[in-house]
């Protein structure tokens, strides 16, 4: 038996791809393109931590996230848990395997089948897996851990209120005590008094149950509270990769840097002196990602070399830091500045060169 | 009441009726007043009644099933009871709205130029080629690049930022005094949202335009808005300039809320303070305080007599509806 | 152990709720239309189920003391409230006793059209791909030839008899059910409780039957009761051209119409007692199918 120490990486994803066909035609359907969800991830989960994957519409993390649970089927790559390459299972292996991995859903209304009380809600994975022991006590105790009164069990899902409803969800997803619980956007449906309680919730069962997490989300304040490490998203890569503490106090990627200058803080003072750095133009289509650097047609620090031709590498500049782009060295150290900035939110030029 | 105020809302209650249910009082006497040119905020979670409140002082609330009390007066002008078609006339021309979703917002078979110069048409009189050009202007002001070729597509054509844009555009195209906007960016990414409300705060600034935001996210005030009232169950719970509020919250509400929102520029490692309990554990404000039930700060005199609106002894600038605030006692 | 309870500090929703039938039920009560077509409807039940007590006379037995001559058509009198039929049979009692023929067919016709629908839009829904798309291709088939026709078609291929007329409108309403389970099935296969059942690691055929399956039937329930109702009246229809049989025992509302033609200018009531039962027979299953769909409908939830 191996030592397991605290680092020791539970799941581990190398050259993940999700690419969706684009078909066309009238009788016969052809492959005319492809949107590329996930394109080409490696990643790392350790085991007892916390993993925030963040990013705004469209880059992938949601896809991301299901495709390492093989929820929706990767394109390429391998996804290996525990030893275990998920993409070589049979659907019978994988289907057990699925009790040490669960998910928490974005929208706690959808997630849960209407009709099915909470009781069956929450009898349906024990019994799915043969769960040795009594299911009413098991129900009871859930409920608890949770935050729910017992009278819960009676009732259907409409009953309950948004919050209410997302513990019904982790209820679901704890039941057969998982290992990993991979959370897509947990908080994003719900008021913003609610999505506190959820988040300590999630982080008193992290210690109790000894879980490790995924978080997907687009809110970089609540991923940051949460996580240990964080991987930055954008157009179906991982851009950037690091500790939560460094990314906040020092993010390397430009496109982190305009995410973390986007996000309004409720201080005044701050918001005041702060200096945005605005992104210019559309999000281009997963379909048609821009060759080079993915980022290239946006990029306020974009250099008229290299950006649009080659594809950066996600590689260690710092230990535990990881960025892809070119010149993140230069733009660390102030040699190349920022273009448009949020006393010209209206411009549409790009990164001057130094 | 100031006689230099834009807008001017008075007691204003929403009372929804319907069919074998009890009345739902949305918005139970709320008041307050936007000077010209100023940026106010309404801020508050899903049912504070903060939506509803901007549809009526636009005339866009149902007649049937609704029931509005109150004043609301718009330069002089009383807007409750007002016939439609005066309403219309001011609606674009002295008040225009930004709705949160974009797409639900614009016409999807009629091209973005068209309901721009839509727009112009009617309180500008411009018609024509003189339109035309005035809708390109505007385009490009709010930063559509290439507006000449936008204005024959359609919205599904622009991405959920420029169909926003749009929408701002033909709100301001007949300079319209008051500019209402109801959770413009929550439906948009971060930095789509940066670059909406950068330009929102500059065509303000420019064009003299008085704001209502409206939005449940304290960083959003916390970055436009001159006043900012809190609203909570129907009523504004408490009200104060910017930076009074954000640096001496009084109300154990929003005291609340920002205790329980991570924020990205303070050290991670604290847990975060939620409020208790859930938007619908509440009093009637009849019974007593609202927030009764959620409240850290809870007395004996917040269940039975409900708290009014007045100003707070402490801070002579703020403006509070508590027995118990943050930071010490009202009397 | 209880982690977050004092912050929860919830409190659920106090009234009773128990599931979307009691809720629609609610709100089924609330609504005008549909009480008066639950009205209608139990009127036309109670009428089909006690025919044989409540009606005065029997379907057959002719009264010729009230005839005066050939082609007399007598009107409403005190012992026969409708008046006679021309063949001096009292008008009440044969529309009493077709309201029972007229709620079996409509009955049987219906379950005979929805399980085939249900049967064909489960395996289509379920097993996708090119079981999908051959019933499909079958069910527009069926859809392309129109109603009526079609059900007159298999009527007179079958013989006549209220049987084939049964299994013709059945039939005929097959596609009807199978394509709008279909379509639900595809949807609700997309939802995330779908996807939340496969990651706890249910089998396929599990989430299909047990889940996506039971939340596709709303709509066909809804289609049920607004079929029951053009059901009647087809029934009606193909009596009325004749395919139902000559057996005159049984009174039947829509060869009641058709025989009594030739007497709608001297007895218009000999068309009109028959004609209303059918509306008003309709009109019940109609309004409290609409309503259904509207009480049923999530979006009208809170």
């Amino acid at each position: 038996m191996t030592e397991q120490t605290n680092d020791d990486v539970l799941m581990s994803v190398r050259g993940l791809k999700v690419h969706f066909p684009i078909k066309k035609g009238v009788f016969v359907d052809k492959v005319v393109g492809h949107v590329r969800a996930v394109d080409g991830v490696d990643l790392d989960i350790r085991r007892g931590k916390t993993y925030g994957l963040v990013g705004e519409s469209g880059c992938g993390k949601s896809t991301l996230g299901r495709a390492m649970l093989r929820l929706v089927e990767p394109t390429d790559g391998t996804v290996t848990f525990d030893g275990v390459e998920m993409r070589s299972l049979r659907p019978e292996p994988l289907r057990l395997l699925r009790r040490r991995l669960q998910m928490v859903f974005q929208d706690p209304l959808a997630s849960l089948d209407p009709r099915q009380s909470v009781e069956s809600i929450l009898t349906e994975p024990l019994r799915t897996h043969a769960f040795k022991g009594d299911h009413g006590a098991r129900v009871r105790e859930l409920l608890d851990v949770v935050g729910l009164p017992a009278n819960a069990a009676g009732r259907y899902p409409h009953e309950f209120s948004g919050g209410q409803r997302q513990r019904v969800g982790i209820a679901r997803a704890i039941a057969l005590n998982p290992e990993m619980i991979i959370a897509d956007e947990p908080v994003s449906a719900l008021d913003v008094s609610i999505q506190a309680q959820i988040v300590n919730l999630l982080e008193d069962l992290q210690e109790q149950l000894g879980l490790t997490y995924v978080v997907v989300a687009h809110d970089l304040a609540v991923v940051r509270h949460v996580s240990d490490t964080i991987g930055v998203m954008y157009l179906g890569a991982i851009v950037e990769e690091s500790s939560s503490d460094e990314l906040y106090a020092e993010p390397l990627h430009p496109y982190t840097i305009a995410l973390m200058s986007a996000i309004p803080i409720p201080d005044p003072e701050v918001e005041e002196r702060r200096e945005r750095i605005l992104l210019t133009g559309d999000l281009p289509s997963p379909a048609n990602i821009p060759p080079g650097c993915r980022f290239h047609t946006r990029c306020p620090f974009r250099q008229t070399t290299r950006c649009a031709d080659e594809v950066p590498a996600l590689r260690e500049i710092r230990p535990g830091r990881k960025v892809a782009c070119h010149w993140s060295e230069e733009i660390v150290s102030g040699r190349i500045q920022a273009a448009a900035s949020s006393h010209d939110p209206t411009a549409t030029e790009v990164g001057l060169p130094v | 009441m100031n006689v230099n105020n834009l807008l001017d809302v008075n007691d204003l209650e929403i009372v929804f009726s319907r069919r074998g249910r009890r009345d739902v009082r949305a918005v139970d006497k709320v008041s307050f007043s936007v000077a010209p040119g100023e940026t106010v905020g309404l801020v508050g979670e899903s049912g504070c009644g903060k939506s509803v409140t901007s549809l009526a002082i636009m005339g866009l609330l149902p007649k049937r099933g609704v029931r509005l009390g109150g004043s609301i007066s718009f330069d002089g002008t009383e807007l409750i009871g007002l016939p439609q078609d005066k309403l219309r006339r001011m609606r674009g021309r002295d008040l225009a709205m930004v709705f949160q979703d974009p797409m639900t917002s614009l016409n999807p078979v009629i091209p973005i130029g068209t309901q721009v110069t839509e727009v112009l048409v009617r309180h500008r009189g411009l018609s024509g080629d003189a339109a035309r050009k005035e809708a390109a202007d505007l385009l490009a002001r709010v930063g559509i690049p290439d507006p000449a070729r936008r204005l024959k597509e359609y919205p599904h054509q622009l991405s959920g930022g420029m169909r926003q844009r749009a929408l701002i555009a033909m709100a301001l195209a007949a300079k319209p005094r008051l500019l209402i906007a109801d959770e413009p960016t929550t439906a948009l990414d971060v930095t789509i949202q940066a670059q909406i409300l950068e330009l929102l705060k500059e065509l303000v600034r420019e064009s003299g335009t008085a704001l209502i935001m409206i939005t449940h996210d304290l960083g959003v005030v916390a970055g436009m808005c001159d006043s900012v009232h809190v609203m909570y169950s129907g009523r504004i719970v408490e009200r104060a300039g910017r930076r009074e509020l954000f640096g001496h919250p009084r109300h154990p509400y929003t005291g609340g809320l920002l205790a329980s929102i991570p924020r990205l520029d303070q050290p991670r490692g604290e847990r975060l303070e939620p409020i208790q309990g859930s938007p619908r554990d509440m009093l009637a404000w009849a019974e007593g305080c609202a927030f009764a039930p959620r409240c850290r700060n809870r007395v004996e005199e917040c269940v039975g007599t409900p708290p009014a609106l007045g100003p707070d002894r402490l801070r002579p600038e703020h403006e509070l509806r508590c027995y118990n605030p943050l930071g010490g006692s009202n009397d | 152990m209880s982690l977050g309870a004092a912050e929860a500090a919830i409190t659920v929703a106090e009234e009773q709720g128990g599931g979307l039938w009691r809720e629609a039920v609610k709100r089924l009560s609330r609504n005008p239309a549909a009480i008066i077509g639950a009205v209608l409807i139990a009127l036309f039940v109670f009428v089909a189920i006690f025919a044989d007590w409540l009606a005065p006379y029997t379907a057959m037995a002719p009264d010729l003391s009230q005839i005066e001559g050939p082609g007399h058509v007598p009107g409403p009198s005190a012992e026969h409230w409708l008046g006679l039929d021309d063949n001096g049979r009292d008008l009440l009692s044969r529309i009493i006793l077709g309201a029972r023929q007229s709620l079996l067919v409509g009955v049987v016709s219906l379950l005979f059209g929805m399980a085939g629908g249900i049967i064909l839009g489960l395996l289509a829904g379920g097993l996708g791909g090119w079981v999908d798309s051959t019933v499909m291709r079958l069910v527009d088939m069926m859809l392309a030839i129109p109603g009526l026709l079609f059900a007159i078609g298999i009527a007179a291929m079958l013989g006549q008899g209220m049987t084939a007329v049964m299994i013709a409108i059945g039939v005929v309403n097959i596609p009807v059910f199978a394509r709008l389970l279909r379509g639900q099935m595809l949807a609700q296969r997309e939802a995330d409780y779908a996807l939340a059942a496969k990651s706890l690691g249910v089998k396929r055929s599990r989430i299909i039957l047990g889940h996506v399956f039971p939340n596709s039937l709303t709509p066909v329930i809804v289609q049920g009761t607004l079929t029951l109702a053009t059901a009647i009246i087809e029934a009606a229809g193909l009596a009325f051209l004749g395919l139902s049989g000559e057996d005159p025992s049984i009174p039947e509302w829509g060869r009641m119409l058709a025989e009594s033609q030739r007497h709608l200018a001297n007895a218009p009531q000999l068309v009109i007692a028959p004609g209303v039962a059918i509306v008003l027979a309709a009109l019940g299953f109609t309004l409290l199918g609409e309503a259904l769909r509207e009480a049923l409908d999530p979006k009208y939830r809170r």
